[in-house]
């Protein structure tokens, strides 16, 4: 099969061993690529009782048939391992360039097992792997590593690599790649950590071979027609980047404030995307083959920098209740400086802010850099001791469910499955919250993006205050979202296409005959076999769940006073819908029907 | 009645972010962007004092619309 460059690098960092492999094409014909053939690997090669930091875990770094193609948005990968944060399955997406450039090596993926004996960083041209000392990037941020490593591999490489928070284990730290963006969630960075990598650098020199060229610039001059025609993807991303959601989200009072203490945020005109764009906004920024370009760099004082996200102003603003768009930036670019999740750390420190406002956690703890709502400096400060481990910042890098806990009050933690929920409050998106509690990964809102049909209207508007029809919308987007991620395209393209233009982007670039249904269906397939890692794992019905406040306090004023999120009127029509039993496990029937 | 109109993203582009105007009794959502030259196509979210809204609603005085042009992220 074209696409696929039908060769996967396994690294065995304890022999050092470096074996190419041939592709498994039967795998791939069921699980597409990227994020559902990288979790087809893990599934039969880890124990899913392993602990995330032991050598027996391992690290997938995976393409899609589709990056590193002439496709809009082509230049994706996945990063799937078991998470040190959730248990789960972890599959943290990310652009950039990074996964073009593994392609153009020559390989789908990168598989590393094992443990180095010290630090290492391996090296990526062609043919060509070294695995090479990386004693002199211990220690460095992200940028001074990604500096550090161009004089070494040249500035023509793409670079991956992690920050002090990946070295020192923290359980919510990201994987980056190409200076600012990030394979964010789930603590993937702690697992590389874990085993003394650094960093991947790649330079290839060859493209992947398409089954049908012309037919593929056909579909993608059509594909690149409708993101461009498209309000969204054509205009309000490229213009405002994801900040443009501050406004939207504020106003239909789903915009939790203060930890998810109230939804509606009276500063928010402060920190949004128009605020955003008219006083810090240096230039847009898009990753490989992209033509929606919703990457911003801003600049703020002496400081220029790629970001910041919606998720990323909500958690640093609204959540810890702080309006000073400046220090967002700051705390933005300190978050990536120091290899973490932005959406994990930001919520991180509000659920601390909520300690310490009810007194668990006080002056005594805080090093002079008080934890109240508001305290602007406080979210540069924290950023910075939370990726360093230093004082209360090593309670704060292991998440803010365990944060909680060593203080005898987890249900300060946002969380679900011990992943921080990012920036919609489900108690006013009820379909939002049916696929928060139901995400493989955890807390996580690009699992199922139902803010699009449940506020933004496209395809089309939903009452975001009913659970009517919404189990059936979840399941759907979830299996889309799936097949989007093992294709090695970028979800925002879905504003514009559906589950037929991917269809025929992959039938043209690889040679299959896909249809919308089976796309759905592969999608399908990748859910539940991710389903069942977790169940493996430990997981129970009772994890598909949310925060007891979004279940029992209702939101207190606002557009959606007096809502709670009703979980548990969609929950047994979803399990049913998926063709599990009551209690979430798939049955035989269905992992028979989809062949698993 | 007084109605007033907070707009975002592109539809500020010489309208400014807050508008209050005067409208006769039982004006619509739509006889409001008509006022203010927005075209329908540019109305992806429209909402009534923070609830969805219909162009063609009736609204009181003291009302609060919210109109947002096809946006999205995520
Ligand atoms: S839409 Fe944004 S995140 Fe997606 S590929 Fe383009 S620039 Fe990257």
């Amino acid at each position: 099969m074209k696409g696929y460059r039908g060769k996967i690098l396994r690294i065995n960092l304890d022999d050092r061993s470096v074996v190419k492999e041939d592709l498994n094409m039967e795998w791939a014909k069921s699980y597409i690529g990227g994020r559902g053939l990288g979790t087809k690997y893990f599934y039969e090669e880890v124990d899913p009782k392993v602990d995330a930091f032991s050598k027996e875990n391992k690290i997938i770094m995976a393409t899609g048939p589709l990056s590193g193609t002439p496709t809009p948005t082509g230049g994706r990968y996945m990063v799937i391992t078991k998470s040190p944060l959730t248990d789960t399955i972890a599959s943290s997406n990310s652009g950039g360039r990074w996964g073009a450039e593994l392609k153009f090596c020559g390989y789908d993926m990168v598989i590393l097992e094992g443990k180095a004996d010290k630090p290492v960083y391996i090296d990526i041209r062609d043919d060509e792997v070294e695995i090479k000392d990386a004693a002199h990037l211990w220690g460095q941020t992200t940028s001074k590593t990604m500096e550090l490593l161009a004089k070494d591999v040249g500035e023509k490489a793409k670079i991956l690599n992690i920050g002090p928070a990946g070295e020192k284990l923290s359980r919510i730290a990201a994987v980056m790649n190409d200076m600012d963006r990030a394979a964010g969630r789930s603590g993937v960075g702690a697992v590389m950590g874990s085993k003394n990598v650094k960093a991947i650098t790649v330079k290839g020199s060859s493209k992947p071979e398409i089954h049908d060229m012309a037919q593929l610039k056909q579909v993608v001059a059509a594909a690149n027609k409708s993101i461009k025609e498209n309000g969204v993807t054509g205009e309000g991303l490229p213009t405002y980047g994801t900040a443009v959601l501050v406004n939207i989200i504020n106003e239909n009072g789903v915009f939790p404030t203060n930890n998810f203490q109230t939804s509606t945020f009276d500063k928010a005109e402060e920190i949004s995307g128009e605020n955003l764009a008219e006083n810090y906004l240096v230039k847009r920024t898009g990753c490989y083959g992209c033509p929606i370009a919703c990457g911003r760099h801003c600049k703020v004082d002496d400081l220029e920098a790629g970001g910041p996200e919606y998720e990323t102003i909500w958690g640093y603003g609204a959540d810890c209740g702080v309006s000073n768009l400046g220090n967002i930036i700051k705390a933005n670019y300190w978050c990536n400086e120091m290899g973490l999740d932005t959406i994990s750390a930001s919520t991180t420190i509000a659920a601390a802010m909520e300690l310490y406002q009810r007194g668990l956690i006080t002056d005594q703890d805080l090093d002079g850099v008080p934890l109240q709502f508001g305290n602007d400096d406080a979210i540069i400060e924290w950023t910075k001791r939370m990726g360093l481990r230093e004082g209360l910042g090593d309670k704060l890098a292991e998440g803010s469910f365990r944060l909680g806990e060593a203080y005898g009050a987890s249900d300060v933690s946002m969380s679900v499955k011990k992943q921080e929920l990012p920036a919609y409050d489900p108690r006013g998106i009820q379909g939002q919250g049916l696929a928060y509690a139901t995400s493989n990964r955890g807390g996580c809102h690009v699992r199922a993006y139902l803010i699009s049909p449940e506020i933004l209207g496209l395809p089309e508007k939903l009452d975001k205050f009913s659970t009517e029809g919404k189990p059936l919308w979840v399941k759907i987007f979830q299996d889309l979202t799936a097949s989007i991620d093992s294709l090695g395209l970028c979800l925002f393209t879905s504003f514009a296409m559906g589950a037929g233009d991917y269809a025929n982007m992959y039938n043209a670039a690889v040679g299959t005959d896909h249809t919308d249904e089976t796309i759905l269906e592969a999608g399908d397939r990748i859910w539940n076999l991710e389903r069942m890692f977790n169940m493996k794992s430990g997981l129970k019905k009772e994890d598909d769940t949310l925060p007891k406040r979004l279940l029992k306090e209702a939101i207190p004023d606002g557009p959606a006073k007096d809502k709670t999120s009703l979980l548990d009127q969609m929950l047994p029509e979803y399990y049913e819908l998926r063709g599990w039993d009551t209690d979430g496990v798939p049955t035989e029937d269905k992992l028979n029907s989809l062949k698993i | 009645m007084d109605i007033q109109i907070k707009l975002f993203a592109t539809l500020r582009e010489g309208r400014g972010k807050i508008v209050t105007k005067e409208f006769p009794p039982a004006a619509t959502p739509r006889q409001v962007i008509e006022t203010l030259q927005i075209s329908e196509e540019d109305v992806a979210i429209l909402l009534v004092n923070g609830q969805d809204g219909s162009l063609d609603q009736e609204l009181h005085d003291q009302d609060v619309l919210s109109i947002f042009p096809p946006v999205g992220g995520g």
